[in-house]
């Protein structure tokens, strides 16, 4: 398979790595940036574990082709702030891990444009993230509690 | 922090960070990728296998039968399943080859460019069809396990019965889809073949390891990665493939990772065991039982694997948590040509729980009294005896947690408003419906003394404690549970616990991670342990201080400090394997699920609006991760219930992706309000008992139960795809 | 496996003409899935994510919807404008897969992949839109209701691009849509239908009931003369002739069937 020199933004770094011209974005986050946190649940887009932002969009990075990802940023769970960590963890947000660093990247995203969560429900955003520990109510609560957490900080 | 506070999860940061390293995210530089060569039939006799002579073999390491070192067996209860076939192929993608390469490309076009011609031969893919001589494939009727069990004398019964009451209840497979698909990593080191990954029972895939093999348990190592959800899935499963693992990297001499992906995970690995249970029952004019007659049969696919005691365990739920003087439950797993089924959180409970209390209602509606009442009249009582003929001796009075669970759903007012939403509504319709239910804590009957587990606990020279088990966190919370069970015992903080990684170089076999064991079972063991390293240290349970003497006490030159204790069988339990009498669990936990439900009549499709889990689990020792234990066992039987409908094409899973097999999300689902009675049990620690299982018991029962009130249709099969539904319903004129 | 990266619209065009003929991809939100088991070795790409420009505008005119080829489900969704003048598509955007497909799949695509579940192709064809193709050779618009002629099969020449979608803006009477799938949400299409009403009359577009997503033409001219409908029975009866609903592993036809003439008749009766 034939490669090529992929640059990009990784968690606010620049960084070039050499990667299969068929790769996802999943593969070389995991296999080549080492950046391992990104999980593959389904490879079809259908769980969102795999659940990155891609200049800021919350995207299935088993969805996205490496080349597309040139020269752009990408925020993977590894740069999840330690007060959100706090927050989710003490809700239940996570069980056995696996779907979990999508749902932390689409809370980051909701957390960002909290205008989506008043058009659609909670329960609809979330839709695109499997998960076959929690019910989601694991899930909801952490939402739920981070979205304040966040309203307050803005409010001082 | 002591048990009952919630301890935060101990791997929750890890975890919601994505540091917490699962098998396929461990570095391992030089490690080759393994694939596996499978059969495309369901039955037949391997003629050739063609490598293309196009294609560059020189590189490809390549497995067959013949590097199989020992006996070509995957070591279970039985032994009659080859790791790799053999001649024979009795079970769609069988595996028959195994390869590894550097390069996962090379790999894929590798698998590309062999072919296994197979001469089928006639298969067998339902387990009630009739059997000719040609499909005989185990014993001398295919039957991979028979269980009787007897109370009293149903028979003469049913002449003097006022009501005799028959049904057929079906319910269908199940794939588990834990998120983390299987994965192995297989490598020398230290002179050990090591192998890491995701599991739930290190010693069953040591012992599956030391049989194959042919060596000593020392020549092996095995360590449970984080396991990214189990279910049963990656109880048995792992240990064949920690075997394809090992024998890649013995051949290739490189470490070796095989990682399935979520296609041949769905395709290959094992599912629920599809059922089909019959009732016939005696009950006198009040509707009181007064005899049962219960099949249960079981397709256990291709292998014996787990199916005998899956067997077992529905068996001894399928009377359910009533009183009946006579009783007889005749239980048979039999072999077809689908790749093996094994197990799956309730182990056979979840099946002949949903028959049993759908046929309550079914009598109910039969004799005309309210299915409450019925239940109420029969529940077991203090005194009587449970199908094995096991006493009721527990604190419950489980007619008043039925009654609780109603009136926290409201059940007597929703049925009421249903009745008129549903005269009024063009096409919706709204029913509430429940199941009172039990699961039997631990292995069944003398499957604790058998196991004979261990634990250790360790006091170090810093004052801390390592607690060494080969209990295996997948999810369910066990290092954090465990970890507060160690710090009540010995009154010290939790941040001086520290639970060491399953790892069979260094921890005990303390039994698998299965059956609802690990927090009651295991925890009481713990509890022991404590116990042994506090009298080691001249002092008892609820002394103060006792960070200071262990770290004077491990500091000792040339001393130890460990806490041991090992599983002896209580005197007050009795249990008998050949007649099926007596204690089957040492207790169980009980419940009542309550569900409400919606029905659209225009598209079929049924939504749960509310849902009720209230059950006696003993104590609780951390509410929020058991409440998300309940809560997610619950989401996993709706989906079990309503969307998840595993379609089999020469007897295999045709819809493997997760796109075509339907799990709910959190769209689907109201919020689960699980409520906890909390009676502390005497065989748990701090009075827990199991709770890991139950939840996948009751919502099947409570939601067709419900469905079948509000589209006044009887339901007796599982899942209520829309597409069963609009057949249950059509000619009935909706609207 | 070959990639190609245009910068602009002319040497996308220039590349598409040349063999192997490229595949075009935007979101890949169809073509990436299940990616590891698609042989690759004939597969050429040619990326379009970084035309951006003409391709990735949307412009709501007096009289026309334009949607860039580029254009995803979530630019409609977060346009208000756009949401306002034609509910369906964002009702409809809002049902395709969930947020994290949303963002990355396109309308273009949608059309393009040509599968008879398309979820953004119903509602498109019910606003009477119309594909704009442009290859080397020129410029042509073809009516979406047309574009298909068999399953995966359309009128696009293998030189072709989808650049845009347009759609008029007319007044109308009644518009609806409703998506039936496994689950509420992140879900493949069972039956789908979308309905519209307007100054040219009815248009009644169905999905995952036929080869190809298409318009119900007996059931358009029964509602075109007025006819009332007293069962769904009697919608069921005039459907038999305008879709083919097949048995696969998702559902059955008789399923398919069935809901379809039961949405429409509650719809029909609620709001014709």
């Amino acid at each position: 398979m034939d490669k090529f020199d992929l640059s990009l933004t990784l968690n606010g770094k620049s960084e070039t790595r050499r990667v299969a011209l068929d790769a996802r974005l999943l593969d070389v986050l995991r296999y080549d940036f080492g950046s391992p946190g990104t999980k593959e649940g389904c490879g079809e887009g259908e769980c969102g574990a795999c659940c990155v932002l891609l200049d800021g969009v919350l995207v299935n990075s088993c969805l996205v082709p490496a080349f597309q990802a040139a020269g752009r940023r990408i925020e993977t769970v590894e740069s999840t702030p330690p007060d959100l960590l706090q927050t989710l963890n003490a809700t239940g947000t996570s069980q056995c891990g696996a779907c979990t660093p999508g749902v932390v990247m689409s809370i980051r995203w909701l957390l960002q444009h909290p205008e989506i969560a008043e058009s659609v429900g909670l329960r609809a955003f979330m839709s695109g993230n499997l998960c076959r520990c929690t019910g989601y109510d694991g899930i909801i609560a952490g939402l739920e509690q981070a979205l304040q957490s966040n309203a307050k900080k803005a409010e001082t | 922090m002591p048990a009952g506070a919630d301890l935060p999860r101990i791997d929750g940061l890890d975890k919601l960070a994505g540091r917490a390293a699962y098998v396929d995210d461990l570095p391992t530089p030089g490690a080759w990728h393994g694939a596996t060569v499978r059969s495309s039939v369901p039955r037949g006799k391997i003629r050739d296998i063609h490598f293309d002579p196009a294609f560059d073999w020189n590189d490809i390491t390549i497995v067959d039968h013949r590097d199989i070192p020992g006996p070509n067996q995957l070591k279970l209860i039985d032994v009659d399943q080859p790791v790799l076939a053999a001649g024979e192929v009795r079970h769609k993608h069988e595996p028959i080859l195994l390869l590894a390469h550097p390069s996962v490309h090379k790999l894929r076009d590798a698998l590309r460019a062999i072919r296994v011609d197979v001469e089928p031969l006639p298969a067998i893919l339902d387990p009630a069809a009739p059997l000719t001589p040609d499909l005989i494939q185990y014993k001398s009727d295919n039957v991979l396990k028979h269980i009787d069990i007897r109370q009293g004398d149903p028979g003469p019964v049913f002449a003097r019965a006022a009501h005799i009451i028959e049904g057929e209840y079906v319910t269908g497979s199940q794939e588990h889809v834990y998120l983390e698909t299987q994965g192995m990593l297989a490598q020398w080191q230290d002179g050990r073949l090591t192998v890491r990954g995701s599991m739930q029972c290190p010693y069953y895939v040591l012992d599956a390891l030391t049989h194959l093999f042919g060596r000593s348990r020392d020549a092996f190592r095995v360590i449970q990665s984080p396991v990214g959800g189990g279910f049963g899935g990656k109880e048995e499963y792992p240990s064949l493939l920690a075997i394809h693992a090992a024998l890649l990297a013995e051949k290739s001499g490189a470490p070796v990772k095989m990682i399935y992906d979520r296609q041949e995970d769905m395709a290959v690995t094992t599912k629920r065991h599809p059922s089909r249970t019959r009732h016939r029952t005696a009950l006198d004019k009040d509707g009181r039982l007064l005899a049962m007659e219960i099949d249960v049969l079981l397709d256990g696919g291709a292998y014996v694997t787990l199916s005998p005691v899956v067997l077992s365990r529905g068996c001894i739920h399928a009377a359910g948590p009533y009183f009946c003087e006579n009783i007889h439950i005749r239980g048979e797993a039999r072999l077809t040509n689908s790749p093996p089924y094994g197990a799956f959180r309730g182990f056979g409970a979840p099946q002949t729980i949903f028959a049993i209390e759908r046929h309550m209602d079914v009598i109910a509606a039969r004799i005309g009294i309210d299915p409450v009442e019925l239940r109420r009249r029969n529940l077991v009582r203090t005194g009587q005896p449970l199908a094995t003929g096991q006493i009721y001796k527990e604190p419950t009075d489980l007619p008043a947690l039925m009654d609780r669970a109603l009136d926290l759903a409201q059940y007597k007012a929703r049925t009421q408003s249903h009745a008129e939403f549903n005269k009024s509504h063009p096409f919706l319709r709204r029913g509430i419906g429940f199941a009172t239910f039990h699961h039997g804590a631990g292995f069944t009957g003398g499957g604790e003394t058998y196991l004979a587990s261990e634990v250790w606990i360790e006091g170090k020279p810093d004052g801390t404690v390592e607690l060494q088990t080969a209990q295996t966190d997948m999810g369910q919370g066990t290092t954090t549970i465990l970890t507060q069970v160690v710090a009540e015992r010995l009154g010290i903080p939790t941040e001086q616990v520290r639970v060491a990684t399953p790892d069979t170089s260094r921890v005990p076999n303390s039994g698998p991670t299965v059956a609802s064991r690990t927090a009651m079972v295991v925890g009481k063991l713990i509890e022991q342990a404590c116990d042994d390293l506090l009298h080691q240290l001249g002092r008892k349970s609820g002394d103060p201080e006792i960070s200071d003497d262990i770290r004077r006490h491990a500091s000792l030159p040339g001393k130890s400090l460990v806490g041991r204790a090992k599983y002896q069988k209580p005197a007050s339990i009795q249990w008998d394997d050949k007649t099926y009498r007596g204690d089957a669990y040492a207790t169980y936990s009980w419940a009542t699920y309550v569900a409400d439900v919606e029905v659209d009549l225009r598209t079929c499709r049924v939504r749960v609006t509310d849902f009720v889990a209230l059950q006696e689990v003993g104590r609780v020792l951390n509410t929020t991760l058991a409440t998300g234990q309940i809560a997610g066992g619950v989401v996993q039987g709706i989906g079990w219930a309503l969307y998840e409908n595993v379609v089999l094409e020469d007897g295999a899973m045709k819809n493997c992706q997760m796109t075509n097999y339907v799990i709910p999300s959190a769209g689907d689902l109201p919020p689960i309000r699980v409520v906890f009675e909390e009676r502390p049990s005497h065989w748990g620690p701090g009075g827990a008992k199991g709770i890991g299982e139950l939840p996948m018991d009751g919502p099947a029962p409570a939601i067709v139960n419900a469905i079948s009130r509000a589209v006044t249709t009887t339901i007796n099969e599982i899942p209520v795809t829309p597409e069963l539904l609009l057949k249950a319903t059509e000619g009935r004129g909706h609207g | 496996m070959q990639v190609h990266r245009p910068y602009t619209l002319h040497d996308a065009l220039a590349l598409m003409a040349a063999t192997p003929t490229p595949t075009p991809i935007a979101g890949g939100t169809d073509l990436l899935v299940s990616w590891h088991h698609k042989p690759k070795e004939k597969l050429a790409l040619l990326d379009l994510s970084q035309l951006g420009g003409e391709l990735a505008a949307m412009r709501l005119t007096a009289d026309t919807l334009e949607l860039g080829a580029l254009t995803t489900y979530w630019d409609v969704i977060a346009s208000p404008e756009v949401s306002r003048a034609f509910p369906l598509l964002a009702e409809a955007a809002r049902q395709v897969g969930a947020m994290q497909i949303q963002t990355r799949g396109t309308w273009a695509g949608n059309i393009g992949n040509g599968s008879p579940a398309a979820d953004g192709v119903p509602v498109l064809m019910a606003y009477d839109a119309t594909v704009v193709l442009q290859s080397t050779r020129g410029r042509r618009e073809v009516q979406l209701d047309g574009y298909y002629t068999g399953y995966k099969k359309t009128v696009r020449l293998p030189d072709e691009l989808i650049v845009a979608i347009q759609i008029p803006r007319r007044t109308r009477k009644a518009e609806w849509f409703e998506k039936v799938g496994a689950r509420a949400a992140q879900t493949i299409t069972k039956v789908g239908v979308a309905v519209v009403n307007d100054e040219k009359g009815w248009r009644v577009v169905a999905n995952s009931v036929a080869p190809y997503v298409c318009r119900c033409r007996n059931l358009e001219s029964a509602l075109q003369k007025g006819q009332k409908f007293k069962s769904p029975e009697e919608i069921r009866d005039i459907l038999k002739n305008d879709i083919a609903p097949i048995n696969d592993m998702r559902s059955t036809a008789a399923y398919r069937e069935t809901v379809l003439s039961r949405v429409l008749f509650y719809r029909l009766a609620d709001k014709a």
